[in-house]
Formats: structure tokens, sequence, C-alpha cells
């Protein structure tokens, strides 16, 4: 125990010290996973139980397993699963957006209890789980479930559950809607209105307003709030799995999945892993990129 | 005014209907009499206790989800909270190039998605840390993994409100430093430190992903495991008793917190903390 006047070395003991359960808990349980990953995807493949075996020296690394898998990315058969996947995302954010901006912005203008009340309903999604918020959609889409029924009355009769483009980009946008609307939210309740306003007093009408300022003051919001839902898109497979059970709709996570659990091709598995983190990466990088390039604008 | 905001209220109210109104149906169907999930046959609590094999009392499958789930989500607890405060106190005041590169790792959880994190430890587990089996033991390590990032960066937001003086003000009166952090910084983080509980409670609970690549078979399901693999076979309404009983769980979770932070306001301020309660545990200002 030090006194009062501690030194420097020992104050830096101290909080080094705080620190170092929770740093060697992901050291051991982050960075180390994220370096076995490429170490089976880089390693052999044991010849008698086709089992992988990872290696964990870099410089003895080979390529050829994991080259195969990014052919069949490039060029073969998993060429129309992550087109597939990609466009899934694409779509499902970008009817994300605009659904999700205007309940937003509507929110993030009102006060007091109708606010409140409000949020407090945005927020109840976030305490049930995605899977029970997927099952009451299977539920409802059955051939006899209400939903099924009541788009037969207007006659639209088809089955939902299986293969259907639609009912995934449905179930993605269903599950995925209520974590960009709060983060749209808070990017416009923090917006400066009184620019808004100062533009209305110059002349402009309301729309050019939303166009002009409104639009692009929220434009951080909106990327942040994309990213934020796309990169667990991109990994996705119990979506497509419940609500279409279908290789027509099958994801990457799909095929990850499969690879993994469904039959035991690890080195596959840990390869098309790879191939996502650093499709993410990219998504990432073009976030903090245009991040940074907005804070130059704004300063 | 209101005039303007009619068509997006229209819009707001809908998505509320469509975003809450499913999940209802499905709590109503788990009273179902009848064995359909699609049609009501009357109520009755057959799902929940009747039925001698089948209903969520009876049908061991069931509750023993049920009971992974809630060891997990209090285990989970257990060991990220502790964890994951001091990470953020001790991130927040060492500054060092050591310090900003584990706080860069502790930001990479955040943005990695699940399903990348649950292969990587699905395959160390199965290759590196064999000792560790899968199941129970490995989704705890994948629960407090992902959500130890969680915790530090809400209780880092607390230390930069709070600032540094009430534990100078601490070391002034003749306290040490490991005094000061005990008795004025840990007491201070109470809000910070419930609202961790409840991010690990809730999102431990919630996840399926990890859960899923890291159990052993049907003794380690938890409630989103079960959903996942019986939807797929024919199922009955206690999927959905099952379901609703998690539910119940998380927001019996978030109101016990709610209720121990305004008592604990009280207590300290002498003023009603019952807002600033909710605030503290949902982390908005509502």
């Amino acid at each position: 125990m030090s006194g009062p006047s501690s030194s420097p070395a020992d104050r830096r003991r101290l909080w080094s010290g705080l620190a170092l359960p929770g740093s060697l808990w992901l050291a051991v349980f982050f960075l180390v996973p994220a370096y076995t990953i490429a170490c089976v995807a880089f390693g052999r493949v044991d010849p008698v139980f086709r089992d992988a075996v990872p290696v964990w020296n870099p410089l003895q690394w080979q390529f050829d397993d994991a080259g195969e898998v990014m052919s069949s990315v490039i060029s073969g058969p998993l060429r129309g699963v992550l087109l597939r996947t990609t466009a899934y995302v694409i779509v499902a954010v970008a009817v994300c957006l605009v659904a999700g901006y205007p309940i937003a912005y509507y929110v993030a203008r009102q006060t007091g209890t109708r606010r409140t009340v409000l949020l407090g309903l945005m927020v109840i999604p976030f305490w049930v789980s995605l899977l029970m918020r997927l099952l009451s959609w299977v539920n409802l889409l059955e051939p006899d479930g209400l939903a099924s029924r009541a788009l037969r009355i207007v006659g639209i009769d088809r089955q939902w559950l299986n293969g259907s483009h639609i009912t995934v980009v449905f179930g993605l946008v269903y599950g995925y809607l209520p974590f960009l609307i709060l983060p749209l939210y808070a990017a416009l309740d923090r917006l400066d209105w009184r620019l808004v306003e100062a533009a209305r007093d110059l002349g402009a009408t309301t729309t050019q307003a939303f166009r002009w300022v409104t639009l692009p003051l929220s434009r951080a919001g909106i990327a942040a709030g994309s990213v934020l839902i796309a990169l667990p898109m991109f990994g996705d497979y119990y979506t497509t799995d419940l609500l279409s059970r279908s290789p027509r709709t099958a994801m990457m996570g799909t095929q990850i999945d499969f690879f993994l659990n469904g039959s035991s091709q690890k080195q596959k598995g840990a390869t098309l892993v790879l191939v996502l983190a650093v499709l993410l990466a990219l998504v990432m990088t073009w976030y903090l990129v245009s991040l940074a390039r907005t804070r130059r604008e704004q300063s | 005014m209101t005039g303007r905001f009619r068509g997006l209220a229209f819009v707001t109210w809908a998505y509320l209907i469509w975003s809450l109104v499913p999940v209802a149906i499905a709590i109503v169907f788990s009273f179902n009499d009848g064995r359909s999930r699609t049609v009501w046959q009357g109520f009755s609590l057959r799902w929940w206790i009747g039925d001698s094999e089948q209903s969520l009392l009876n049908d061991p499958s069931l509750h023993t989800a049920l009971a992974n789930s809630l060891l997990l989500a209090v285990g989970s607890i257990v060991i990220t909270v502790p964890l994951g405060v001091l990470l953020a106190i001790g991130l927040d005041r060492w500054r060092s190039r050591t310090s900003s590169a584990v706080g860069w790792m502790n930001s990479l959880p955040l943005v990695t998605p699940e399903i990348v994190t649950g292969a990587a430890l699905l395959i160390t587990f199965t290759t590196l840390y064999t000792s560790i089996p899968l199941g129970r033991p490995a989704q705890l390590i994948g629960h407090v993994t992902f959500s130890l990032s969680f915790v530090v960066v809400t209780v880092r937001a607390r230390l930069v409100a709070l600032g540094t003086s009430y534990e100078e003000a601490a070391r002034d009166l003749g306290a040490t430093r490991r005094q000061a952090i005990r008795l004025v910084l840990l007491p201070l983080l109470t809000p910070a430190i419930v609202a961790g509980c409840v991010i690990v409670f809730a999102s431990s609970i919630d996840n399926f992903v990890i859960s899923s690549f890291l159990s052993a078979g049907s003794s380690s399901e938890t409630v989103p495991v079960k959903i996942y693999s019986a939807v797929r076979a024919s199922s009955s309404p206690a999927l959905n008793a099952l379901a609703t009983a998690l539910v119940v769980v998380s927001f019996a979770a978030l109101i016990l917190s709610i209720v121990l932070l305004t008592r604990w306001q009280r207590r300290r301020t002498g003023s009603a903390g019952f807002h600033s309660a909710v605030n503290d545990v949902t982390q908005m200002d509502l």
C-alpha cells in the first residue's frame, strides 16, 4: 500500500494492473482465436482423419486449399452465394433507411410524454430475442397463418416460407430495423435545428431545407446506422434458415454454418470466415474514411 | 406543425404496430387450447403447465433450455462486469502506447459479427484449447468475450463524465489511491455498473449465434437455440410458451434493475431517482 504521495511508477502499476485481467481475457479469447482461424485456413488437412490441422508458423502456411475456396467464391458455386448475400444486405439496408429515417425524424421532433412513450415502445424489440421475433413471423406466414390468410383475402396466394427472396429480405428488415432507428434518432436529436430554421428564414422551402440542411447534417448518423446493421446482416444465417430453409436463399453465413456445423469441413469454413472478415473490414474502412472526411469538412 | 407531421406520425405508429403485434400474437398463442400456433382454439394453460409431457413445465428439453439461458446470463454477469469495470478504469487512467493498443483490441469485438467470433472460438476450442469442452463452459467464455466491450464502453462513458475531481478530493483528505477507488469511485460508478449488468444479461439471453456454434448437443441448448432447432420440426405452442417465458425474464430483469437503482439514488440524493434510473439503465434520455 502506498501513501497519498505515490510515485508515477506505482500509479502505472496500479492502472495497468486493473486493466490486466480484462486485457488478458481479450488476448486469449479474441486475438488468439482470430489468429487460429488463419492457421486453420492456411493449415493442413490430416490425410487419414480428414481433420484440419492448424499450422502455427506463418512461414509454413500453404494456400492451395484456401485458393480453391477463393476460386469458388470468385468464379464457382460460392460466387452466387456471395452476390446474393450482398444483394440481400444492400436491399434490406436501403429499405431500412427509407422506412427508418422518417420514423427517427418524427420521434426526434417530439417532446415530453409522447417522445418518452414512443422511445419506450421503440426499445421493446431490444428486449425480445431475435429468434422469438422470427418465430412470430414463422407462425404468421405458415400456410394457415394469420398473415398468409389475410393476404389470401386480398388475392395474394403463395408459399411464403419456401425459398422466397421477398420473405428473407422482409425478415432481415424486420430483424434489424430497430437497431437502425435508434442511432438515426440519436443523430437527429443532436442536430442543431436552429440551422434548419435559419434556412427557412432565408427563404428555403421545407423540402429544400430538408434536402440541403437536415439531410447533410444527419449523414454521419445514416452512415453509422447503416454500417451497424450491415455488418451483422452479412453474417446472418438464421433469418434465411428460419424463414426459407431453401438453398435458393442461402447466404454466406449459411455456408459457414454448413462447413463448420453441418459437415466437418473446418478448413473451408475457416477460409470463408476470413473472406467474410476481409469483406467486412473493407466496409468498416470505407465507413471510417468517410467519417474522417465528414469531420474534416465540418471543422 | 401537427399537420406537417401527420404522415410521419402514421408511418411511425404503423411501424410500431408492425414491429410489436407479431410478438404479441406469438405470446397469445402460447395460451392456445389446440396444437396449432396459427388457429385460435380457446384459452388454456396446457402448453405452460397442463400437458403432462409437452408443456413447458413438464418437457425436460424446454426447461433445460430455460435453465441454460439463465445460468449463462448470470454467469456472464459475474465474470464480465468485474473484468469490464476494472479494464475501463485502467484504460481511462493509464495513458500509454500499450493502453491505446488495448483500447483498440477492446473495440474489435464490437464491430466483429457474431458469426466470425463464434466460428473463431469453435475452431479454437476444437484445435487449440481442447481442455475446454464445448457446451456450457465454452458458451460462457464466448458470452463473456462478446459482452466485455459493452461494459467497458458503458463504464468509460461514465468515467469521462465524472472526471477525476472526486477522487482527488478523497486523496487530499488522506485516502490512498486504492481507497479512493473503492470508497469514492466505485460507488459513483454504480449506475454504469448496473447498466453494464443489464446489457450483459440482455445480450447473453438474446444471443443465438455464439450459443449455437459452441453448444454440445441438446444438453447445452439455450432458449434461442431451442427455438431454432424446434421451429423446423413440427412443434407445439409450448415453444411459444418457452419464448414468452424468456421475454418475461428479460423484462423482469430490466424492471428489477430500475427499481434497485431508483432506491439507490433515493438513498444517496434524497430525491426521486426513478427517471434518472430509467435513463441510466437504458442509456437513453427518455
